[in-house]
This record gives C-alpha cells, sequence and structure tokens, in this order.
C-alpha cells in the first residue's frame, strides 16, 4: 500500500508490505512515520463529522466521540443521514448511541433550540 | 454617543479573543457583528482540527467558537450588537453600524480592533471565462449552504484550487452523496494540509492534479461541464491538452482575501502583499489606537493562531485607551531570500521577545531561518520542510535589536 504520512508538513512517501505477517514501512525518514504507516496498514481509524437533520428543516453538526474504523465509515454516514431529530440538545449530547456498531456515539458538537413548525 | 474603552468590529474568534484580552486589562468592550451569532467562518467548519495548539485538544468550529462565546457572553463588560453591520469608522474612532433592532449605532471608542476576517476570491477576481450558470460556487459559500442551512449545491462536482477548504469541501460533498470527479490545482503543490489530502481526497479515491486548471465553463442557465488543461511553468493552459469533463458544479477554493473595504481610501497604510494593514507587535496599525488583528490583518490557517493574536491586539488596545501605550522609537521587519512575507511589519525598541510570523514563497528543504539586526545573527532555527501553506514564526529577543530587522532563509 503506498501512502502519504500526515505526522508532519515533510509528507513522506510511504511504501506498506506485508510478508510473512510482518508489516514494513519503506520511505519514512523517521520513526513516527513507520508507527503511522503501521496503524494506516493494519487498523485504520477516522473521525467522522457530518450533519444530522432537524425536523421541519435545518441541520445540526455531529462527530463521532472518538475515531472509528475507516471501513466503519460509509456505515457510519450512512446511519447520520437517517437521523431526523425532533428535540433540542445541546453540545456533547448523544444523537445516535454506538453508531454503525463501531462502539462510539454520535455527539452533537453544537446546540440546538427545536421549535415544532 | 455611547462611549467603549475598545470597540471591536467583528465577532469571529479573533474579535472574541480580542474582547476577552481587553476585559483582563479592565476596559470596557463593544463587539459589533453582522450575522445573527458570534463565532465567524467557525460556524460552518463543522470538521475538526481546531484548538489542538490552543486547547490541547482537537475540536471541531462550533465547538472552538462556543469556548469563547460561553466567555464573551457571561462578561457583562462587554456589550454585543449582533446584525450590526459597521458601515464607517472615522480617524477619531467613531463608529457607525445598524442593525434591524438597533437602528443607527454610533458608538464613540478609545480604541479600535478591526476583526472582519477574510472573504473569498471568486469567479469574476480569477478572471474565469465563459458563461454564468447557476452552479458555480466559491468553496466557503458551498459550505455555509450545506453545513449552516442544510442545502446541497450540486450532484457532480469539479473543485478548482487545493486549499484546505476546498479539500474539506470535497470530502463533505461526497459524504453528502454527490460525486466529485476532480479536484486541480494550478500550481505544483498544494496548499492545504497533507492531512487533508489523504484524508479527504484519497480516502475517497478523488483524483487532484496538479498543474491545472480550468479553460472554459458551458451552460446556459446551469453549469453543464467545464474544460480543462494543465499548464506550462509560466503558469499558461496548453490548449491543445484540453479537456472536458461534465458536472453540474463548479466550486472554487482559489484563495482568501482580508476584507478591509471598510478601512479602503483611510490614512490606515496597507500592506501590498498581506492586503491587511502594517502593523507592529502590538497589531496597532499606523493610525494610533487602531488595531488589527486575524485574518483581516493576514490570512491564517490556523484559528489557534488567530486567537493568540487577537489577544494581543486587544490587550494593547485596552492599554491604549487608558493611555498606557508609549510611543518609543520603531524599527522596520524586512524580508530577504526565500520569505514573502513577515509580521508584524515594526517592532519598538524594548524588553522582552516578540514572534515574527512569516510565509515562505515556495516549498523548501532543510534550509535554516534567520533573523538578523544589522547582520548580526539574532536568531537561527533549522527546519526539514518549509511551504507556503503553513505560516511560521521565530521569535526574538528585542534588547538585542539594534536596528531593522531581517527574516530570511539561508542554506
Ligand atoms: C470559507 C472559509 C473556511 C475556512 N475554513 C477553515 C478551516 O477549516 N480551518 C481553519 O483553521 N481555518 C479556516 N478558515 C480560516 C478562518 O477564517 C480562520 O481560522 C478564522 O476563522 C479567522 O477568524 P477571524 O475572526 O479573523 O475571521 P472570521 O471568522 O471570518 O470572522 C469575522 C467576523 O467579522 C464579521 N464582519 C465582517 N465585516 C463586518 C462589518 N462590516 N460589520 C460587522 N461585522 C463584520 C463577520 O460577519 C464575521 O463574523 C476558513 C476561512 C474561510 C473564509
Ligand atoms: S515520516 Fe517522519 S519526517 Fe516523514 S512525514 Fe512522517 S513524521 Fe514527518
Amino acid at each position: 500500500m503506498d501512502t502519504t504520512c500526515i505526522m508532519c508538513p515533510m509528507g513522506c512517501a510511504l511504501t506498506i508490505t506485508e510478508e510473512n505477517g510482518v508489516v514494513t514501512v519503506t520511505g519514512n525518514t523517521c520513526p513516527r512515520g513507520a508507527k503511522y504507516g503501521v496503524s494506516e496498514y493494519t487498523d485504520p481509524k477516522r473521525m467522522v463529522t457530518t450533519l444530522v437533520k432537524v425536523r421541519g428543516g435545518g441541520v445540526l453538526s455531529v462527530k463521532t466521540s472518538a475515531p472509528i474504523r475507516k471501513t466503519l465509515v460509509p456505515a457510519a454516514l450512512k446511519a447520520a443521514a437517517g437521523v431526523l431529530l425532533d428535540h433540542s440538545v445541546h453540545a456533547g449530547d448523544v444523537v445516535l448511541a454506538d453508531v454503525a456498531g463501531s462502539g462510539e456515539d454520535l455527539i452533537a458538537t453544537a446546540d440546538l433550540v427545536y421549535t415544532e413548525k | 454617543m455611547k462611549h467603549f474603552d475598545v470597540v471591536i468590529i467583528g465577532g469571529g474568534p479573533a474579535g472574541m479573543a480580542a474582547a476577552i484580552g481587553a476585559r483582563e486589562q479592565g476596559a470596557s468592550v463593544a463587539i459589533l457583528e453582522r450575522d445573527v451569532r458570534l463565532g465567524g467562518i467557525l460556524n460552518q467548519c463543522i470538521h475538526n482540527g481546531f484548538g489542538l495548539h490552543y486547547f490541547g485538544e482537537e475540536l471541531t468550529g462550533p465547538e472552538y467558537a462556543e469556548r469563547f462565546r460561553k466567555k464573551v457572553l457571561s462578561d457583562s463588560g462587554i456589550k454585543v450588537y449582533l446584525e450590526a453591520m459597521v458601515l464607517s469608522l472615522t480617524e477619531d474612532r467613531v463608529v457607525t453600524a445598524v442593525s434591524p433592532t438597533e437602528g443607527l449605532i454610533e458608538l464613540s471608542a478609545g480604541s479600535v480592533v478591526l476583526a472582519m476576517g477574510c472573504r473569498e476570491r471568486s469567479a469574476g477576481a480569477i478572471g474565469l471565462i465563459g458563461t454564468r450558470p447557476a452552479g458555480i460556487y466559491t468553496a466557503g459559500m458551498a459550505q455555509r449552504l450545506s453545513n449552516v442551512d442544510g442545502f446541497l449545491v450540486g450532484k457532480e462536482v469539479v473543485i478548482l484550487g487545493s486549499g484546505d477548504i476546498g479539500l474539506i469541501m470535497a470530502r463533505r460533498m461526497t459524504s453528502e452523496g454527490a460525486k466529485v470527479k476532480l479536484v486541480m490545482e494550478l500550481m505544483p503543490f498544494s496548499s492545504g494540509l497533507k492531512r487533508n489530502i489523504v484524508q479527504c481526497l484519497q480516502d475517497y479515491d478523488i483524483p487532484l492534479r496538479y498543474s491545472t486548471t480550468v479553460t472554459r465553463v458551458t451552460g446556459k442557465e446551469r453549469l453543464t461541464g467545464v474544460y480543462v488543461a494543465p499548464v506550462d511553468d509560466k503558469l499558461q493552459p496548453i490548449l491543445e491538452k484540453e479537456e472536458y469533463i461534465s458536472c453540474d458544479t463548479l466550486l472554487l477554493s482559489v484563495g482568501l482575501i482580508p476584507e478591509n473595504d471598510l478601512i479602503a481610501g483611510s490614512a490606515i497604510e496597507m500592506s501590498r502583499i498581506t492586503s491587511g494593514a502594517v502593523v507592529d507587535e502590538y497589531r496597532q496599525t499606523s493610525v494610533p489606537g487602531i488595531f488589527s488583528a486575524g485574518n483581516v490583518l493576514h490570512v491564517h490557517d490556523l484559528v489557534d493562531n488567530v486567537s493568540e493574536e487577537a489577544y494581543v491586539a486587544g490587550t494593547a488596545a485596552a492599554k491604549y485607551a487608558r493611555g498606557a501605550i508609549e510611543d518609543t522609537p520603531c524599527m522596520q521587519v524586512t524580508t530577504g531570500t526565500g520569505v514573502r512575507y513577515a509580521l508584524p511589519q515594526r517592532i519598538h525598541k524594548g524588553e522582552g521577545t516578540v514572534r515574527l510570523y512569516f510565509r515562505v514563497d515556495k516549498v523548501y528543504r532543510g534550509m535554516t531561518v534567520t533573523a538578523r539586526s544589522e547582520g548580526v545573527l539574532l536568531k537561527k532555527k533549522k527546519t526539514m520542510v518549509l511551504a507556503p501553506g503553513e505560516m511560521q514564526y521565530i521569535e526574538i529577543d528585542k534588547s538585542l535589536v539594534m536596528g531593522d530587522v531581517c527574516v530570511a532563509l539561508e542554506e
């Protein structure tokens, strides 16, 4: 797998290979790049920030409580798209628990004052 | 006419941090914000990555704004005028604004902090050829429509410019079900963060082409497509290699300009490079008592730096209002090889340290940044890589400064 190290502005081009269960990173300039390369290869994670709809119009910004498996991101986005809020929430409140079976919750990142329309 | 020690124009992160700085000095403060709430552009930046330097944790834009908003709104010494559009500012510091609730607002100020932020360069500003069908937006406008108003601007998208806002919008629109066909960048490098290139483009298999631009757009009422072509080393499109891409939306992410219309034609000295005011280390402009901070002064890539800079400006503005800033002689800060601009552009003689922020003119590897005064080395800093998209600073000891200071790159 080829990728770019994002741990510093150098942006080294990394090549990650696996042989007999041993993951090797090349192209990195420092040990941080090797560590990043291994995690990107074996278990990449991403924060998801997106929007949920509010009944009657409008949107609320949300995020996952921690980074989730990258492979679960599409499912998490789909689950978020299915939410239709019909109550007020505060920033930090859970909007959808255990999103896409990731073990993390979708939480509000802003306050929403819901008014029935 | 109401009087405040410090009047702040703009209630984004810069305006809020300036207010907090001024209040800590005991000043009475007013913030004038044209939007319905404080927070500025942060309200529409729903992605995370804000505050790592300032708060030591990664926040989304709205969360970062909320921390400051709470502090500002709970302080009875700060009068916040919302939906208040500032129309004029005089040299003797009378600020005039209008709002639907208060009508005409006229305030006299001990000092003023300009914190109006920046705006995006638009299709007109870059001289795009072709018709003007619907479907051409600046990336920030599309971001606001999506994230504040909940409106997706299109289904098949092409993005010109690989700045962070364009990259973030590529991911946003993909998440909302749109197809982002191509991101192109005129320069041979991106001004966006590596992290955004990986997590906003590569994660979604969105192609990024360097040294490429839009040559024409097609469509009558709605955009139907764009012609794109690679550019030569003089950045001129190679028309023989023009190629057509059908799309209903073109997003422009081609740079930000400080929003300084309010002081156009005033006595405030402006920098042609930053498009902001020329300031000293307190962020005071050439007109005493008028300060400037945040994106209206120079475009920042990290909001953390905006907050820091505006806090300095707010603190100094409060001191000025009570007559506690001495007018000591100034030395110029100039730039040498590889440095596009350095800010502040002048510093006062005195004690203490000062950070000289700067941007380089292209990507450099393995260079040393130096600050010299009359040829004498004040400070040097070895760097692995320097890119135009990442603002840097070098901190110097003011007591060592003999004359003008020059920031430059050396081998
Ligand atoms: C579209 C866009 C997206 C961005 N995305 C990111 C990002 O993802 N990450 C990042 O780190 N940085 C981002 N930035 C940079 C961001 O602008 C800064 O980090 C930060 O928000 C700048 O703060 P500010 O207070 O200087 O400006 P702003 O946040 O722009 O605030 C300026 C405020 O002044 C008000 N104002 C302007 N003129 C007047 C007037 N005449 N009267 C009254 N009020 C006025 C405006 O309404 C606004 O609220 C983005 C910038 C733009 C333009
Ligand atoms: S490998 Fe090291 S030097 Fe290279 S980008 Fe990653 S952190 Fe930076």
